[in-house]
């Protein structure tokens, strides 16, 4: 099989090394946590890599039995989409038990607030330091 | 009768303006005329109309949740308040004037002679008072089902939201709890912890103001949501 057009490998290392920009500026301006910039950089390198060595996805085909190389792209990238959808829906139920913890704590702070100020309120106008009845 | 184990009742309120007063008003009543050692803690899951500024004038605990939860994480909200201030029994009762208080005797007395680890009321026991919708009480007989074939009990009523939990139940739901839905759910959870389980027939009432949280269209959700919640708890707990 043929190597991919000269001009698809610019474009694609153009796009992969923008991408890997604008990831690398979300990371900067603290709009995305390190911890998931990991994948995203991954993916760019990956990109990068194929867009340099233009014999590797019809390579990688033959090895595997692929006849049609593009699907194994489709492929692959299903599953890492994939995965990676799975991995924030864990990540968002975390965070949805989080949520409700501290609901649960701020709902109880709120309350003991509440009593003290109340309570506050009473010793001062009684001017006493007997504590109200509950 | 005299009890002197103290009880926190938990009201769950989501939008229930104009049940709330009649509710918790009821629950003084009986409070007072038994000589029960008992508090009201009405729990408000972000409500959207003034049930907060009518809570706030009654006679009773309030929480204030800051974020909407729905009606599980309202109860478990309550419930750890139960189990940090040290009640002996909580009891939920539906802030929609569903559960009359007078029932509320019945419902602890198995708890009070150690009969029973959780007490449900009832509303097929003896068939009296509000008994829903025809197709609710179908839902109903498929999760009868349900824990009859889980966990080997007969719940007749596993939907109801009238309930008594005593001190080792409420340190149980102080650490789980189910977030949606969570009435069969729970009987599921706890039949696998190996709880006494009671049913107690009472009467209940059709809602006293505002909407139930399940239209036609969720209730299918519900089915499903319900059914996954109950079998994943069984898988979980089983191997314990």
């Amino acid at each position: 099989m043929e190597s991919l057009p000269i001009t698809i490998q610019v474009l694609s290392l153009l796009g992969a090394i923008s991408f890997m920009v604008f990831i690398a500026r979300l990371i900067v301006k603290g709009k995305l946590r390190e911890e998931y910039s990991f994948i995203w950089i991954a993916c760019t390198i990956v990109l990068i890599i194929f867009s340099v060595w233009r014999t590797g996805l019809t390579q990688i085909s033959l090895l595997l039995g692929v006849y049609y190389p593009p699907s194994l792209i489709f492929l692959l990238g299903l599953f890492a989409v994939i995965g990676f959808l799975v991995h924030l829906s864990v990540v968002i139920s975390k965070l949805q038990q989080s949520i409700k913890d501290l609901t649960h704590e701020v709902a109880f702070l709120k309350k003991e607030m509440a009593e003290k100020k109340r309570h506050d309120g009473l010793v001062l106008s009684e001017d006493t330091e007997q504590t109200p009845a509950h | 009768m005299k009890v002197a184990l103290s009880i926190l009742v938990v009201v769950p309120c989501f939008n229930e303006e104009e049940a709330i007063t009649g509710v918790v008003s009821e629950l003084n009543v009986v409070r007072d005329q038994h000589k029960l050692n008992l508090d009201v803690l009405a729990v408000n899951d972000c409500s959207t109309d003034g049930t907060l500024a009518v809570i706030r004038t009654l006679d009773c605990l309030y929480l204030d949740l800051p974020v909407n939860l729905g009606i599980g994480g309202a109860m478990q909200a309550g419930y750890r308040y139960a189990f940090r201030h040290g009640y002996a029994i909580a009891i939920q009762v539906d802030g929609d004037g569903q559960h009359p208080a007078n029932e509320l005797l019945k419902l602890i007395q198995p708890v009070l002679e150690d009969r029973a680890d959780v007490v449900i009321g009832s509303r097929f026991l003896e068939r009296v008072g509000f008994q829903s919708s025809v197709t609710r009480r179908l839902g109903i007989r498929y999760f009868r089902w349900l824990n009859q074939l889980l966990i080997r009990k007969t719940i007749h009523d596993s939907t109801s939201g009238f309930r008594a939990f005593n001190r080792r139940t409420i340190e149980l739901v102080n650490r789980y709890y189910p977030d949606e839905y969570p009435e069969p759910e729970a009987i599921v959870q706890f039949g696998l912890n190996k709880l006494r389980i009671a049913e107690v027939p009472v009467v209940m009432r059709e809602r006293q103001g505002g909407k139930s949280s399940i239209t036609f269209i969720r209730s299918l959700y519900y089915m499903f949501k319900v059914t996954m919640g109950t079998l994943f708890v069984y898988i979980r707990l089983r191997k314990q």
